[in-house]
């Protein structure tokens, strides 16, 4: 019987896709488990080292490091974004771009200038025609601090020159693997968190020189900083794509669903007609 | 009681130890540290060693450290290591590989494309982990 030939075809093909978007579903899903591991392992360095620093921005220092001293004329900013490298993970990548061009609108609108340094395809993709000015793509699910370090260089080195006297870090955060927030948080200069109740004067003892060691300590707050931006994104990117197969495998059983039913009624009205045409057939005899 | 400190023990990878210790002697650039309660205010260049605490029951424990950096403040000590290991994970036989392998990258090949301070980093941190792990098994009479 020839009824609904293309109904069933859909069906299969639409069978076709699920089964892909299943798959996905689930290499995401032990992908994020193991992004999540290394994003939780390194936290805790981030955290110690953003406290430390704020201390060392906080107190009195003889030696006065770059990335402590706030320039009040801002005229060009940097902006680092880190995204993923393939599609397929819902609105992550859309969500964190409209959060950075929301925040650089805020700069253009006080005529600051504003230099983007990327991290992953779809940010370079994205913002080709906002000038680009370092970026760094297919990097992997496990991020390197070594494959990093010559990309931020660019910027860093832009600060310390005084090109651009603020630099900001956009990435997802990884509140839970159903929800990531995409944040701007200031890298450099580095903000003392108030938090700290240090107030009277006071300075450090240094071991060896004060310069040498709170530049090995900055050296080691910007990477620590851009590693754990970069391993969170991979985490959030892991569980935006977990969430988004999951409702694609879903909506396609659904489809398929619909589809059957439509295809059942096809043939039991081609049925239908054949019997009332017999009977009408023998009625006429 | 005895007077006693916040200590927090992270490297990139993991947190090594994080709880309240009477003191620490740390292994610094210029020499080791000896911090108590109450020091004064310190920031200081860590090169790879041993990093021992004692904990509020009396008993001195240790950490390999492979350099970093040591905050001190008046009741919290952060230790910002590049990579350490407690000192029952660490293995004389892997040391000693790693420590024959940097020193013959150093003699071997073309001298243009080596990376002097990475190896000479490599170099220290095995043999301090070797002479840690003389010291302790000194210690426990073997």
């Amino acid at each position: 019987m020839a009824v609904g030939k293309e109904i069933l075809t859909q069906i299969k093909s639409i069978g076709n896709t699920k089964k892909i978007t299943k798959a996905m579903e689930m290499v995401a899903a032990s992908k994020m488990r193991r992004a999540q591991d290394r994003m939780k392992a390194s936290r805790p360095y981030a955290d110690k080292m953003r406290q430390v620093v704020s201390h060392v921005a906080y107190g009195h220092l003889e030696y006065k490091h770059p990335y402590t001293q706030t320039r009040e004329n801002v005229k060009r900013v940097g902006y680092i974004i880190m995204s993923s490298d393939r599609g397929l993970c819902g609105g992550l990548n859309v969500n964190l771009f409209k959060r950075a061009l929301q925040s650089m609108a805020e700069w253009k609108k006080q005529d600051v200038e504003v230099d983007i340094c990327v991290f992953g395809a779809k940010a370079a993709a994205a913002f080709r025609r906002y000038g680009i000015v370092a970026q760094k793509t297919h990097m992997g699910d496990t991020p390197k601090v070594a494959d990093m370090i010559g990309t931020i260089k660019v910027m860093l080195d832009a600060y310390e020159e005084g090109r651009i006297d603020r630099l900001f870090l956009v990435e997802n955060e990884f509140v839970n693997s159903m929800t990531q927030k995409p944040q701007v948080t200031q890298l450099i200069p580095v903000v003392a968190s108030g938090t700290d109740s240090i107030k009277h004067h006071w300075d450090y003892l240094y071991e060896p020189e004060s310069k040498e060691v709170i530049d090995a300590l900055m050296q080691r707050y910007i990477e620590s900083l851009i590693y754990q931006g970069a391993v969170e994104n991979v985490a959030c990117e892991m569980a935006a794509r977990m969430v988004a197969m999951k409702s694609a495998s879903d909506n396609a059983g659904k489809m398929i669903g619909e589809l059957k039913l439509i295809y059942n009624k096809a043939r039991q009205a081609a049925i239908t007609q054949e019997i009332s045409e017999i009977v009408a057939g023998a009625a006429a005899v | 009681m005895a007077m006693t400190f916040h200590l927090d023990v992270v490297t990139a990878e993991q947190s090594l130890f994080s709880g309240t210790v009477e003191e620490v002697i740390a292994p610094g650039v210029m020499g080791d540290l000896g911090i108590l309660p109450r020091h004064s205010q310190l920031i200081s260049k860590l090169r790879a060693g041993e990093l021992q605490y004692k904990t509020e029951e009396g008993a001195m424990a240790s950490l390999f450290v492979s350099g970093g950096v040591l905050e001190v403040q008046p009741h919290v000590v952060t230790v910002l290591a590049d990579t350490g290991m407690r000192a029952e994970d660490l293995d004389e036989a892997a040391a000693r590989e790693a420590m024959k392998q940097a020193q013959d990258a150093l003699q071997g090949k073309d001298p243009e494309d080596l990376d002097y301070e990475a190896i000479q980093a490599e170099l220290e941190a095995a043999k301090a982990q070797i002479e840690m792990l003389h010291r302790i098994g000194k210690m426990r009479g073997h």
